[in-house]
């Protein structure tokens, strides 16, 4: 069964202050994803791989076609949903680690995976753990991520991704910024994920890390400039 | 839930040759904070006004929906009413935190009077909660007795933010709530509004400038440009896909946000 079903996705940008030019980045896009199952994306820088991932989430408004979530018994279509069933899909269902590392300044690290982590009584604990998993060490718990270094942000952010039960994951670049031991973490997470039923949609740069997680790669190819 | 707590259609307002509002909608459910950014003179503190029942459109209809289900239009509804509901359902808090507080009348009476207003008569019980929200904006409970004259500008604004919130409004109105105020000042007191307005769970209309503001606070946004919605979403949206010309220009003209 599927989790997530993209259909015929088209996604542009029109650029108002670049004279209007009109840059065309998703055209014809569809993919499915079962539960328990890892897709990476691939293609050159540009092909859109972000663009596709930013789109799945709501963020960018789809111009055409439909993503199909399944959420609470149902299915979601995002690309035309309203702005609180989005809300919604995002709290339950799908769940999204950017590239870079984006949170409420002056919140410290700890409280921001508590947060993610839900409301159960044991949230604090778990999100401890998974800090000291992903090596960021009982001193910087209480700090917020303003003064971490690339890499400290990278795996709070994988914290903060991983400690919510969303049935879908979207990853973007998770290892780019990590040490072989943290990445030997991250495979180990994923994998993990995948054991639960979770199922992944991710960018990997990194070749080791996508053979080793990665069921299938839907390729991505840059769109001709459209007029 | 379903149902929104506050939602408005085709208002339009006119003074005199300038178009203020031009039909705008909205909708705003409980515990969610909408934000309504544009450029000066676009009509956001005109729409937060029509919104609250404060100006009254030649247009277009407020309801507003109270606990018990039961939904009025906010410009029909008898003054007594709208009386009522912003002496406790509802809170307004002014970019000038002067308009909103007595200058001669000290902080805790300041905060105690809306309690009272609302009802409460227990001396004893309204000058404990005082000094409890006076603590929970971080003013010193020792300045309970002292006039907000010597208060700082970011002191006076915490004030009226206790002053609002005392009698835990369901929905509140803001006015660049941090406007005016120098940035380390502006980060403690967006830090207070949104802790407060979480742990309460307090629906907002927050009118601002500052995108910053809007993605920090708001789950919502609207975008306006001469009295009219040119886009609305979700912040994110909005803000990292802005698709109307102008929206493109506010997002591009600050350096992050
Ligand atoms: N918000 C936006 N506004 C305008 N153009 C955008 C926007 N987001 C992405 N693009 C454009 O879409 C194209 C694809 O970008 P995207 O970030 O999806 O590429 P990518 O495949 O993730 O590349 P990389 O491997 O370098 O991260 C680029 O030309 C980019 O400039
Ligand atoms: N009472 C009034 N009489 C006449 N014109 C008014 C009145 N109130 C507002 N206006 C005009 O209506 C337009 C919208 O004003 P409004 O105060 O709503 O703008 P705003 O978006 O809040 O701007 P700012 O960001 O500068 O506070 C402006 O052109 C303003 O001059
Ligand atoms: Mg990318
Ligand atoms: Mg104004």
């Amino acid at each position: 069964m599927n989790a997530l079903s993209v259909r015929g996705l088209a996604k542009g940008f029109t650029l108002h202050l670049q004279g209007g030019t009109r840059l065309a980045v998703l055209a014809g896009v569809s993919l499915d994803v079962a539960a328990g199952e890892c897709v990476a994306l691939s293609g050159p820088s540009g092909a859109g791989k972000t663009t596709l991932l930013r789109a799945l989430y709501g963020t960018y408004r789809a111009d055409a076609g439909a993503i199909l979530v399944r959420h609470g018994g149902g299915m979601v279509d995002l690309a035309v949903a309203d702005a609180r069933t989005t809300l919604e899909v995002r709290a339950h269902t799908l769940g999204y680690v950017t590239q870079f590392l984006r949170v409420v300044p002056r919140v410290p690290a700890l409280a921001i995976v508590t947060e993610a982590a839900g409301a159960g009584n044991d949230a604090e604990a778990r999100a401890r753990d998974l800090l000291l998993r992903l090596a960021i060490p009982p001193r910087l718990h209480g700090l917020a991520p303003a003064t971490f270094s690339g890499g400290e942000q990278q795996r709070l952010n994988l914290a903060r991704g991983f400690a919510g039960a969303h049935p879908i994951l979207l990853l973007d670049e998770p290892t780019a910024a990590l040490d072989a031991a943290n990445r030997a973490t991250v495979v180990a997470m994923i994998r993990e994920a995948k054991a639960a039923g979770r199922a992944i949609v991710g960018i990997f740069h990194d070749d080791s890390v996508r053979d080793a997680v990665a069921d299938r790669v839907h390729e991505m190819l840059p769109l001709r400039e459209a007029a | 839930m379903s149902e929104p707590l506050l939602s408005a259609c085709g208002l339009a307002v006119r003074f005199g040759s300038i178009t203020a509002l031009d039909s705008v909608g909205a909708a705003l459910w409980p515990g969610e904070v909408l934000a309504v950014v544009g450029e000066s003179g676009s009509g956001k503190t005109t729409l937060l006004k029509v919104l609250s029942g404060r100006v009254r459109p030649e247009a277009g209809h407020v309801w507003y929906r109270a606990p018990d289900g039961e939904r009025t239009d906010v410009h029909a509804m008898p003054l007594p009413m709208l009386r009522r509901l912003h002496r406790s359902d509802w809170g307004f808090v002014e970019q000038d935190p002067r308009q909103a507080l007595r200058m001669d009348v000290s902080a805790g009476g300041n905060v105690g009077e809306r309690l009272m207003a609302a009802g409460a008569r227990h001396y004893g019980h309204i000058r404990d909660e005082a000094a409890r929200w006076l603590a929970e904006v971080e003013i010193d409970v020792a300045r309970i007795d002292d006039k907000p004259a010597t208060f700082s500008g970011g002191m006076l604004q915490r004030l009226q933010i206790a002053r609002t919130l005392v009698t835990q409004p369901r929905l509140v109105f803001m006015d660049e709530p941090t406007g005016g105020l120098d940035v380390s000042v502006q980060a403690r007191l967006l830090d207070l509004i949104r802790t407060l307005v979480r742990r309460l769970g307090i629906a907002v209309v927050l009118v601002t400038h500052d995108l910053a503001v809007a993605r920090l606070l708001a789950a919502r946004i609207m975008v306006m440009q001469r009295g009219q919605v040119v886009e609305d979403g979700l912040t994110d949206q909005v803000l990292d896909d802005p698709r109307h010309p102008y929206t493109q220009l506010l997002v591009s003209s600050v350096l992050a946000a």
